[in-house]
């Protein structure tokens, strides 16, 4: 039986359903102390004093500190992507010591004996402000006489990719559309708060965290700190989400490592919600200023973008390349000739912004199928018509687009035309039409979007070229046990994706042994000693193809031995459904009873090693280029402006399949926090710079009954850049679905007049675009 | 200190308790009980949902001198014998977790809300369920978890 493809209930279920996970709070050690921080209220103020001596004398207190107290051991928070020669990236030290740049910054800790404890004494810590002015507007923070957030000014970094003549597209173009759009601020809110724990023997380091990325955080912590990295182990037990807010390298996760140090204890901090919502990274945060040029049939002449992409205060682990990844996604599907992006990178006082789901791709996608729907409407043309006049057509595949990028495949023809038809595309185009007939006070709008990305992160090469600190390539692992199971181990570190059943499936079909002899490890640097961990949808595609080359060596060594007890030539013996015969004849060996003969080593071929196991690192040559079209019927309420999404369809192509479960599940997922930007999410800051949004009271994540059932399907294209056909799909759903729903808000509304709704489309805003 | 008595999932504590301390912190810190998690300190998120006589609460939401005298059921006390609780075995069917951080409020409110409405709607489940958060399913999944689950429940006690 093959294994992938099929639509296996997870592994992973068994201890999430009853209670016997291992979140890094559930986790304590003899000893062990908690840790609470003391967070700055201004956004913006120099400290002049930090007493934490009444502290340090309250019961159940063990230690108490200051920023100045770990001025000679911080080090700095680490930015891996200096994207360009003019990039600014200021000292970042994980508790300030001088200066607070945004509120919730730490600037005191206490560490005591419970978590009660450790809260209460945080009041009995004294600090005094010099208040300095808040930056908070991007567009203010770049004009002369702006107050400063850094010494260096507000401009982080600028960065350019251009393609062809722009101006020559521009000019005189039949057609031209000129818009703003704005990303409002997110938060990414996994589920699972952070938490962190950390312990040594007074030599060698121990933490664990609520992290995607183990691997590279062990590398960057010792570089921080300088603890030396064979001295420092981390662990990534089961993580509740990450949405990439789990990629980063953290003030705590530092402090914590520091803390252990200096107090000799165990110490553990897990964040409240509340201090999360205002210090987890935050997502998007961009003013696009979008000028696409067209022909008088809608074809695409020219695209230019212009972008400000808030960093917030400080440069963290990716932040400035976030907006970078979004350069090569603004064409789309979509043909043109010139093509011109120019970003600038603003620091504010606010939190930092960095990777969340889709990471620039879902901003680009965004401002390029919103200028569709706009284009669709200056020509009078369908919304589908428009983009098959400027699609790639699928036998133009592979192609090369105006930002550089090679598609190797896709069919946007097949996808479109089944989503229309599951949609029921012409029904609802009638019923609208009907509506506005009637003047109906609910009207109905559909939005379309058909999306591409680049994800499975990525060509090392490639990351090289754009100044990227580190490689895209990922490891795997495969033993076999003496009785003939399995163990894999992998670098990518799973939160939620379900990689110990999807690994299992390709493993199984590897080595032809049953799914359920195959065990996954992740997540301990100990374990696992290399890896890249999981984001940018990268760890099937990546990760789990490095499995795929470790089971086809372990095949090769297999086959050696197999020939020798078989007692034929290596190429006489083949391989199918886990057995290795004699060719022509029913004689053989199973891979499992190989691997006890290799454990016993009793009769092996000279020259070879009594192991059945093997690695292998993986770099990809290319990203992968999932794609779709999602479709999204709204119905608005003009007199209330209330909205409900009445039907939503999401037909994707993320390749072969390996568990459609997990498949769909992502999608849905995607779609889910899509719409959540779409409608109801957005950090908001104050004229102080307070966050107003830091409880989940405030910033509102989508509860079930705020969204409609999905109905989702696939086309597939088999990716040619990896053996498995595979594309990426953790964030196709989110990069898709926030333009389709805002799409179909406006589409309800324009015969109002209306041509956009700033996100999120809330009741208030609609119906302020309306009168 | 105040002193309580506390049955959890089957196991009958005595503990003392300082007034403030919220039954949610007495399960995982002090008794040990981490199946239940925290996602929010406004009583929003639903994680921490256990079953307190019978009645889901939001564990974040009661102190542990309020669960005095009572008996609570966790996620870790569903499974009798090692057979899961159907609803578990629904949501596993179904693939209606990823991560699972908010799973086990999830299927204790779920299991709550057929106590009422034992053969629940689409839009009953979805308002039924406005309480528990889930950031990584889109709920579609779970809407169909609850589903099976309640008629898995209503075959086995009919
Ligand atoms: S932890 Fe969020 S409601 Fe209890
Ligand atoms: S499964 Fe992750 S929050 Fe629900």
């Amino acid at each position: 039986m093959t294994e992938v493809g099929t639509a296996r209930r997870r592994k992973e279920d068994a201890r999430l359903l009853t209670g016997r996970t291992q979140w890094t709070d559930n986790m304590q050690l003899p000893g062990m102390a908690y840790v609470a921080f003391l967070r700055s209220p201004m956004a913006h103020a120099r400290i002049t004093r930090v007493d934490v001596s009444a502290a340090r004398g309250l019961p159940g207190v063990i230690a108490a500190y200051a920023g100045a107290d770990f001025a000679e051991e911080q080090g700095s928070l680490p930015c891996a992507w200096p994207v360009s020669e003019d990039i600014v990236i200021p000292d970042h030290p994980p508790m300030a010591v001088s200066e607070v740049r945004y509120v919730g910054e730490a600037v005191a800790c206490v560490v005591a004996t419970d978590r009660y404890k450790a809260a209460d004494a945080l009041d009995a810590i004294e600090v005094d402000y010099e208040p300095l002015p808040p930056v908070l507007d991007m567009n203010d923070a770049l004009t002369e006489g702006s107050p400063k957030v850094h010494e260096a000014g507000n401009q982080a970094f600028t960065w350019r990719l251009t393609q062809g003549d722009v101006d020559a597209a521009l000019r005189d173009a039949p057609v031209l559309i000129d818009r703003t759009y704005i990303q409002q601020r997110l938060i990414p809110t996994a589920m699972e708060p952070r938490a962190v724990m950390a312990t040594s023997d007074g030599e060698s380091f121990t933490l664990w965290s609520a992290t995607q990325i183990p691997h590279v955080l062990r590398l960057m912590l010792a570089l921080t700190t300088g603890i030396p990295e064979h001295k420092l182990r981390v662990i990534a037990p089961d993580v509740g989400g990450g949405f990439g807010s789990k990629l980063q390298v953290t003030a705590e996760e530092v402090l914590c490592l520091l803390l252990t140090r200096k107090t000799g204890r165990p110490v553990k901090w897990t964040e409240s919600r509340s201090e999360g919502n205002l210090t987890v990274h935050h997502g998007r945060d961009q003013i696009q200023h979008v000028t696409l040029a067209a022909e008088a049939d809608g074809r695409i002449r020219g695209l230019r973008v212009e972008l400000l992409a808030d960093m917030g205060a400080y440069l963290m682990l990716v932040t400035p390349g976030v907006p970078i990844l979004g350069a090569f996604m603004f064409n789309g599907i979509y043909k043109m000739d010139a093509y011109d992006f120019n970003c600038t990178g603003v620091f504010t006082t606010k939190m930092p912004t960095d990777a969340y789901r889709g990471a620039g791709r879902p901003e680009a996608t965004y401002a390029i199928e919103r200028v569709m729907d706009e284009l669709a409407a200056e020509l009078n043309l369908d919304p589908i018509e428009v983009r098959r006049r400027n699609w790639i057509r699928h036998e133009e595949f592979p192609y090369t687009t105006v930002a550089g990028l090679t598609y190797d495949s896709g069919n946007y023809e097949a996808a479109t035309d089944k989503a229309l038809s599951l949609f029921g595309y012409d029904k609802l185009r009638a019923e609208q039409g009907d509506r506005r007939d009637r003047g109906d006070p609910v009207q109905l709008g559909i939005g379309v979007s058909t999306y591409t990305e680049m994800c499975g992160l990525a060509p090392s090469r490639v990351l090289g070229s754009l100044s990227y600190g580190a490689g895209g390539w990922e490891h795997g692992s495969v033993r076999m046990l003496p009785t003939g199971k399995v163990e894999v181990v992998t670098g990518s570190s799973p939160h939620g994706q379900g990689h110990e059943t999807a690994w299992s499936q390709i493993v199984a079909d590897a080595l032809g042994v049953p799914f359920d002899d195959v065990s996954v490890i992740h997540g301990d640097t100990a374990i696992s000693h290399k890896g890249m961990d999981t984001y940018g949808s990268r760890s099937l595609v990546v990760g789990g193809v490095a499995v795929l080359a470790a089971c086809e060596k372990v095949k090769e060594k297999a086959r050696k031995i197999a020939a020798h007890v078989l007692e034929c030539a290596p190429d006489d013996v083949e391989f199918s459904e886990g057995t290795f015969r004699v060719r022509g004849t029913d004689s053989g060996k199973t891979i499992q009873e190989l691997s006890l003969a290799t454990f016993a080593a009793h009769d092996l071929p000279d020259g070879v090693e009594a192991r059945l196991d093997a690695d292998a690192t993986v770099d990809p040559d290319n990203f992968s280029f999932p794609h779709g079209t999602h479709l999204c019927a709204v119905e608005v309420d003009t007199e209330t402006g209330m909205t409900k999404i009445r039907s939503y369809v999401a037909v994707d192509d993320v390749g072969k399949v390996v568990n459609p479960l997990i498949v769909e599940g992502q999608v849905h997922g995607g779609i889910a926090q899509g719409v959540g930007q779409a409608l109801y999410e957005e950090a908001v800051y104050d004229a102080e710079g307070n966050l107003l949004t830091s409880t989940m009271a405030d910033y509102l994540v989508p509860s079930a009954a705020d969204l409609p059932a999905f109905v989702t399907d696939r086309t597939e294209t088999p990716a040619t850049s990896n053996p498995l056909g595979v594309k990426g799909v953790g964030e196709a759903g989110t990069i898709a679905s926030t333009p389709a729903v805002v799409n179909a808000i406006v589409d309800a509304l324009r015969p109002r007049g209306v041509h956009d709704v700033q996100m999120p489309c809330t009741p208030e805003r609609i119906w302020r675009a309306l009168s | 200190m105040p002193r309580i008595a506390i049955t959890v999932d089957g196991i009958a504590y005595e503990e003392e308790v300082e007034p403030r301390l919220l039954l949610v912190h007495l399960l995982r810190d002090r008794l040990g009980k981490t199946g239940t998690p925290i996602g929010c300190d406004t009583s929003n998120c639903g994680a921490c949902t256990v079953l307190l006589d019978g009645k889901s609460v939001k564990s974040c939401s009661v102190l542990a001198v309020q669960a005095d005298g009572s008996a609570i059921t966790t996620i870790e006390g569903l499974a009798a014998n090692g057979t899961l609780h159907p609803m578990q075995r629904a949501f596993h069917e179904e693939h209606a977790l990823q991560c699972g951080y908010c799973t086990p409020g999830m299927v204790m409110a779920a299991i709550d809300m057929l106590r009422d409405d034992p053969e629940p709607s689409e839009e009953s489940i979805r308002h039924g369920l406005e309480g528990n958060l889930c950031r990584c399913t889109g709920y579609c999944n779970i809407v169909r978890a609850v589903r099976r689950g309640a008629q898995d429940m209503a075959v086995k006690t009919p």
